[in-house]
This record gives C-alpha cells, structure tokens and sequence, in this order.
C-alpha cells in the first residue's frame, strides 16, 4: 500500500497515470451527463410549484456539493504536502484551486438564473449564496497567494498554510452565515434516507452529481498533467519521455 | 575553570521581554499607533456623507459602520506586525532561537492589539454616538469590538505572517484575511443590533468570545508555521 503510495507520489509515474486516466473519467462523465441531461430535462415531471425554473438543480446542486468538496481536497492534499512535504500533492492542491473556484462560479450563476423567476430577485443576501460566494474569496485568495510567490516551494508550502486555516473556517463562514434567516429551501437530497424529492426527479439529479465528479476527476487529471509539465520542465525524465513520444 | 553555562531565560521572562519591546518600540513610533485610529474616524465620517446626516437613517447601520471600520483599521495596522522584524533578522534570530515561536508571535500579537484593537475598543462608544448610538448599547458594543478585535488580530496575524515576504503584500493580506474575519463582523454587528433593539445578546457574545478562544489557542500554530516559511529563503 505504502509502495503504492510512493510510486504515485513520483512526478513521472503521476504524469502517466494521469494521462491513462483521463479518457475513462471523461467520456463516462460525458455519457452521464448526457443520461442526467435528458432524465431532469425531459424525463422528470414539472414541479407543481416551481414549474419548468427548478430544473436548474440538475447543475447547481452538483456544481454546490463539488465546489465544497473540491475545497476539502486542497486543503487535505496541501497538508499531506507540507506534513509528509510530498511536492505532488502541492500539484494536487495547485491544480484543484481553479476547477474549484469554478464549480464555485457556476454556482452563482445558477443559483442567481434560479433566483430571477423564483424570488424575482437576482442576487438575493440569502446564507447559502452568500457563504457561496465567501467560499469563493477563499479560493481566489488562495490563488492570488500562490500566484505571488516567485518561487514554487514557498508559494506550495505559504498556500497549503492558507488553505488549511481556510477549511477551518468553512464550517464557521457556514454556520455563522446560516445565522441569518434564510430564504432558500432546506437542502431536499441530503436525507436518503427518506428524500423528500420524488424518485424520478431525484435519479437524474445523482447520476448529474456523478457525472459532475468524474468530470472533475478528468479536468484535474489535465490540471495535474499541466502543473506536473510545469514544474519539472527541466527534467530530464520529461524531455526523455517527450522525445520518445 | 568554571566554564559559565549561559543560561536562557524562561518562557515568562521571554514573553514579558517581547511585550515590553513592542510596547516601547510602539511608544518612540507613536504616530504610526495613531494613523490606524484617525483612518477609523475617518471611515465612520464617510457613511453620513454618503448616505445622509439624519440620525434616524445613521442609527440603523451603525453597528455595521463601526464594525467594518473597527475591521479595516485593524486589517491596515497588520502591514508593520511583522514586517520591521523580518526586514532587519530580528525574526530570523527568533526562529533561531529555540523558544517557541508560536508563543513568541503570539506575544507580539497581544501587543498588537494593546496598541491597535483597545484603542478602537474605546474609541468605538464617542463614534458610535456620533451616529446615533444609544447610550445603553454601549457595553454591548465595547464588549463585541474587545471579543472581536482579538479575534482579528489573530486571523490578520496568520494573513500578515503568510505575507510578510511579498512584495506589496498589503492588498494580498486584505485578500487573504477579509473573508476568514466575515464571520466575526457577522456576530459582532448583530449583537450589537440586537442590543439596539432592546432583545437579549448572550448568544451572539457567547460565539464571539468561543471565536477568540477557537481562534487564539489554534491561530499560533498557523502564525508559527507561516512565518517559518517566509522567513527561510
């Protein structure tokens, strides 16, 4: 397990594992949201409240759930980084921040399209959308510190500080944003127990949050692949396996 | 021959020996304490002019006016935290040292906000009143702004020990530390515009002050880490 470990922590072993990867995180992906795409569009009946307007979940909801989670592996990549000072799992953290920042961005939009028929207001100062939108000054300040330092080392090592006490104090941005008094709707899938989402609304909605995953999967495997090039640009492995390619 | 072992002080003396520093250092600069504090006048005198000099309207966003302008006078005070001490090595030689650092940049934190947050802290009540602050908020509102003021200068301390070693690192630290402060500015202005309202504030003062114990007893060890980081070259 530890070897395994080890030998997926090497820059070049990475680099190709990344590539061989990609294609079957893509194209599932792909087929999924295709599937999600057609099941919540078409297949899944009208809300009798919301009308045709809730169907943008089959986008936010995932695009939610995964800028968080994209947020939570950062931080845990950046420190195995500077625990076990493995510099691909700064990569890791590095290629994460802007697919994340994103998923956060879609978010918004989403939720601010959702928002115009719904409460007839685009922007509306509601806890979700707001602690949304500091999660990503998180992620841009993250990125900003990274991008000022010259040197890779530190900006790996300052950033994973920063994205360590960032999700600290996500789940406190969260509750303390929740504080107010909400106008959205509670979240409808988090019990599965007993979803108080119809069946045919709620499978679309998880094979989308599925595709949304592998999806991300492949855009980090690209991300990586490209923080891997960038990094070892002067080593000797690359150039080898480039001329042979 | 006796071989005279030096001895290294105790942690007390150290942190005792680091306050008194600042404190002196602070008292030979004292206008560089005192720009912080005007900026903070300055800040609350924009929102009647801006929005409108009747007291009615000011009184509504008063607890959010001092506190944003608590914050962002406490946000410009970060720049000179660590900065003087890395530029001439006194850092290096504090890592160096074999004390703790985490101990060590904690102690110049509590200075920073002896010289920074307590004097907003007392200042906040005369400019409160200036926007139509009841006089029975008062010690609700010192009471968030000596909660909260700690925290920040906590969170900003970490924001000025990541950055310390950037080039213009002011609007980075801005960056970095605003949205980690949100959620004090959330609890401090709503306890305070609870109290305005006459309801019961224990709730939100309880999270405050939960806040600054979170915050001081884990924050050093980010500080700590920080600034070995930007120290080493």
């Amino acid at each position: 397990m530890w070897l395994w470990f080890h030998k997926l922590s090497s820059p070049p072993y990475a680099y190709r594992t990344a590539g061989l990867m990609r294609p079957w995180l893509f194209w599932p992906a792909i087929l999924l949201m295709v599937i999600g795409a057609v099941g919540g569009l078409v297949l899944a009946p009208e809300d009798y409240q919301q009308k045709d307007a809730f169907r943008i979940i089959y986008v936010h909801v995932p695009s939610a759930s995964l800028s968080l989670m994209i947020y939570t592996i950062m931080a845990v990549a950046a420190g195995v980084g500077i625990i076990w000072r493995i510099k691909l799992a700064h990569a890791v953290a590095a290629a994460c921040a802007p697919i994340g920042a994103w998923f956060t961005v879609a978010t918004l939009v989403t939720g601010s399209i959702y928002g115009k028929p719904m409460w007839g207001t685009w922007w509306e100062w509601d806890p979700r959308l707001t602690s949304e939108l500091i999660l990503l000054f998180l992620y841009l300040g993250y990125m900003a510190l990274r991008a000022s330092f010259d040197d890779t080392q530190r900006a790996d090592r300052a950033s994973a500080i920063l994205a360590i006490v960032g999700v600290v104090n996500v789940p406190i941005v969260k509750y303390s944003v929740v504080w107010w008094n909400s106008l959205h709707q509670g979240p409808s899938i988090s019990k599965l127990a007993a979803p108080s989402i119809e069946g045919s609304m709620l499978w679309p909605l998880l094979i989308m949050m599925l595709a949304f995953i592998l999806y991300f999967g492949a855009v980090l495997c690209d991300r990586l692949r490209g923080e891997i090039l960038r990094r070892e640009r002067n080593a000797s492995w690359l150039s080898e396996s480039l001329a042979s390619s | 021959m006796q071989s005279s072992i030096p001895t290294t002080p105790g942690l007390g003396k150290i942190l005792m020996l680091v306050l008194a520093r600042d404190l002196r250092l602070a008292v030979r600069h004292w206008d560089q304490v005192l720009q912080p504090l005007i900026f903070f006048v300055i800040v609350t005198t924009l929102f009647p002019l801006a929005i409108s000099p009747a007291l009615d309207e000011l009184r509504k966003i008063s607890p959010g006016v001092v506190w944003v302008a608590a914050m962002l006078s406490s946000l410009l005070a970060l720049e000179s935290l660590f900065r003087p001490d890395v530029e001439d090595g006194t850092m290096e030689q504090w890592v160096l040292s074999g004390q703790p650092l985490s101990l060590l940049l904690l102690a110049k934190t509590l200075t920073h906000w002896l010289l920074t947050g307590l004097p907003l802290v007392l200042m906040a009540p005369i400019v409160g009143t200036a926007l139509g602050m009841p006089q029975s908020v008062w010690p609700v509102l010192v009471a968030t702004l000596a909660l909260g003021t700690g925290s920040l200068s906590v969170l900003g301390a970490i924001g000025a020990a990541l950055t310390v070693s950037v080039r213009r690192g002011s609007v980075l630290l801005a960056l970095l530390v605003l949205p980690l402060e949100m959620p004090v500015l959330i609890f401090g202005a709503r306890a305070v515009d609870l109290a305005m309202h006459g309801e019961p504030v224990a709730g939100p003062l309880n999270l405050l002050a939960a806040l600054l114990l979170f915050f001081v007893s884990l924050g050093p060890f980010a500080m700590a880490a920080a600034m070995r980081i930007s120290v080493e070259s």
